[in-house]
């Protein structure tokens, strides 16, 4: 079943490509051909960041993924210091993502596989990239995973070869809460909305009154924005009658403190109904330090132990998708050519995890 | 873990407490569950405590749990009266963050579910055909389940958060044994755990409507929680809507509805 390993070969080599959303990564991976043991060779990004007040438009961010890719790719591969002859496969992000954003990578992806002889091509579930490249990185065995992206707020525990969704958001996801929100307050986009929520937010004293719209293990965030960006004008047309009762680092502060504990909360009763003590926090919200603070928080009393990466890993990258695709490979997975198209709805636990038991 | 926490003061001073300790029976994701005394020392007691969440900011935090603890008892209160099977309120502290109820016997439905499941053979395949004849104890529990959740619904409650954990089975007072006397001991020792009264639990997150909505999304959410606690049963869980749809006279429109939810924006793929 799996892939036959050549006797002088003592590792295997995958190459990913990610670009669901406005990062465009590509990095290198290996595996140890008898143990598994992941090394990462190369982890590059590059991100398309669009003016204060505006968001990233598909349109755009495909473009930014096409102009780049060779650049990013010859990097990836120099940083690695591999030769192409050793890259067992090619994996790139079928979905879920942005549609233009997506088909650009998976076109790059397919062009790097003809160019460089048919390596195999290995398409990728985006959330399952980054849950196996989170429990990579830290070790985590068998944790609730709560995956918080600017595209995606799942809350997810492994059974049976899936990886199940236990609660998710019913409207948008917690990122593009913040991110919007950002808008509304024309906060710079870089490095990134959520970061220049954060560091605001710090700032903030006052905590106002928002909604909170947690239904069972999932919630609910457009009501707290629509709500937020009301404060937010009302605190406009304040200031222009020269008063002030409150700051935009209190909204920040207020937003932060109010979509945390509801995701805190979402996960603390994913873990009592899995009877797990384990968090790991993946997806680029996942690297905001109050979110990490409050998890911990909760899970010290739990007696538990919260996994989270850093930025390299949190933060969209090519180097998940070639771990979680390089894992795929070595069951005998792979991607026909012709089969080798993306798609913006890919739900997480429509992937069969043959590579776990 | 029953000594890792500090009781909660009502504990330490509630007089009834003195004759039975208290005992920390779990730390669910909610709060603490106590089992202790009401009254007299013959009859047990739970309390529900729900600590300050250290991750939370003091003020939401004492809003939420003020706000929570009053809606549950005030949902609970109003089950009791209709006749919805759930524990009764003995007492409460809203603002203290606790709730006295009338302790319920029995194992959550979750393990009774779990050990049916468990004891059967072929441990690796799916409960394929609905109308498997080996599965009569597990289908009347699925119908009890759709029945009592109907029940809950016709008083104008959402519960909120149903799970297989948030309902208890309550057992019966004799045993009805379906299965011919020569399955032995096991197998009446299987039967048993899916036997006894489904008493819905946890009313936390309940919320009071009628609309069809709400009730279809309540639905909903036990119908995902059982798909991923018990993947193997997933099949059975029709039982649970069929027995439902004939509690209440709108209940057939609430599983129209269902169908709309199930295929609602993010929650399911657009493929296929």
């Amino acid at each position: 079943m799996a892939a036959p390993i050549p006797k002088n070969k003592r590792r295997r080599i995958a190459l990913g490509c990610e670009g669901s959303a406005n990062k465009l990564g590509i990095g290198v991976i290996a595996h140890d051909a008898v143990t598994g043991e992941p090394t990462v060779l190369s982890n590059v990004r590059h991100t398309f960041v669009s003016p204060p007040g505006t968001g990233f438009l598909p349109k755009d961010t495909a473009a930014h993924h096409r102009s780049f890719f060779v650049r990013v790719a010859k990097q990836a591969l120099a940083d690695a210091g591999i030769s192409i002859s050793e890259i067992d496969c090619i994996c790139y992000t079928r979905g879920p993502g942005m549609g233009g954003p997506l088909t650009s990578v998976a076109i790059g992806a397919r062009t790097l596989s003809l160019l460089w002889g048919n390596i195999p091509l290995v398409g990728v579930n985006h959330c399952v990239g980054h849950i196996e490249m989170g429990r990579a990185i830290t070790g985590a065995q068998n944790p609730v995973v709560l995956y918080v992206s600017g595209g995606n707020t799942q809350v997810i525990a492994y059974a049976e070869q899936r990886y199940r969704i236990f609660g998710e958001a019913l409207d948008i996801a917690v990122g593009n809460c913040l991110d919007r929100f950002a808008r509304t307050l024309e906060i710079s986009n870089d490095p990134a909305p959520g970061y220049n929520i954060e560091q605001l937010a710090r700032r903030g004293q006052t905590l106002l009154d928002l909604p909170y719209a947690v239904k069972g293990m999932d919630c609910s965030f457009s009501g707290i924005l629509t709500r937020a960006d009301e404060l937010a004008a009302q605190m406009k047309k304040e200031l222009s009658q020269g008063k002030e009762t409150f700051t935009p680092a209190d909204l920040c502060f207020t937003l932060q403190e109010t979509v945390f504990a509801m995701l805190v909360e979402i996960t603390e009763r994913a873990m009592a109904h899995v009877g797990s003590n384990q968090v790991l926090i993946v997806g680029g919200v996942g690297c905001n330090e109050r979110l990490q603070e409050m998890m911990c928080a909760m899970a010290a009393e739990r007696g538990g132990s919260v996994y989270a990466t850093d930025e390299r890993f949190c933060i969209d990258n090519g180097i998940m998708i070639a771990h979680a695709g390089l894992l795929a490979y070595e069951t005998g997975f792979q991607t026909p050519l012709d089969e080798s198209t993306c798609t913006q709805r890919f739900r997480t636990d429509e992937v069969f995890v043959k590579w776990r038991n | 873990m029953a000594t890792e926490f500090p009781l909660p003061p009502v504990l330490t001073y509630y007089p009834s407490s003195s004759s039975t300790p208290p005992s920390l029976i779990t730390q669910g994701a909610e709060g603490r569950l106590y089992k202790s005394t009401h009254l007299a020392s013959s009859r047990p007691c739970a309390l529900k405590y729900r600590p300050p969440k250290p991750y939370r900011h003091p003020i939401l935090d004492a809003r939420l749990t003020k706000a929570r603890i009053q809606a549950e008892a005030k949902v609970l209160d109003r089950c009791c009266r209709e006749g919805v099977p759930v524990p009764a309120v003995y007492a409460m502290d809203a603002a203290a963050g606790w709730m006295m109820l009338e302790w319920i016997e029995g194992q959550p439905v979750r393990a009774g579910i779990n050990v049916w499941l468990g004891a059967r053979p072929e441990t690796d395949e799916a409960i394929d055909a609905a109308n498997d004849a080996h599965q009569t104890p597990l289908i009347n529990l699925m119908e009890r389940i759709g029945t009592v959740v109907g029940a809950l619904h016709l008083t104008g409650i959402i519960h909120g958060d149903l799970t297989t954990s948030n309902m208890m089975l309550q057992p019966w007072k004799t045993t009805h044994t379906s299965q011919q006397q020569t399955n032995g001991e096991e197998a009446a020792a299987k039967e048993a755990a899916v036997q006894g009264d489904v008493v819905l639990i946890d009313f936390g997150l309940a919320t009071t409507s009628s609309s069809d909505e709400d009730r279809a999304v309540d639905l909903y959410v036990l119908e995902r929680a059982f798909a991923s606690t018990h993947p193997r049963a997933e099949k059975l869980f029709e039982h649970v809507l069929e027995a439902y749809g004939k509690t209440f006279k709108k209940a057939p429109s609430v599983l129209v509805k269902l169908a709309d939810v199930r295929m609602r924006g993010r929650k399911r793929s657009m493929l296929g």
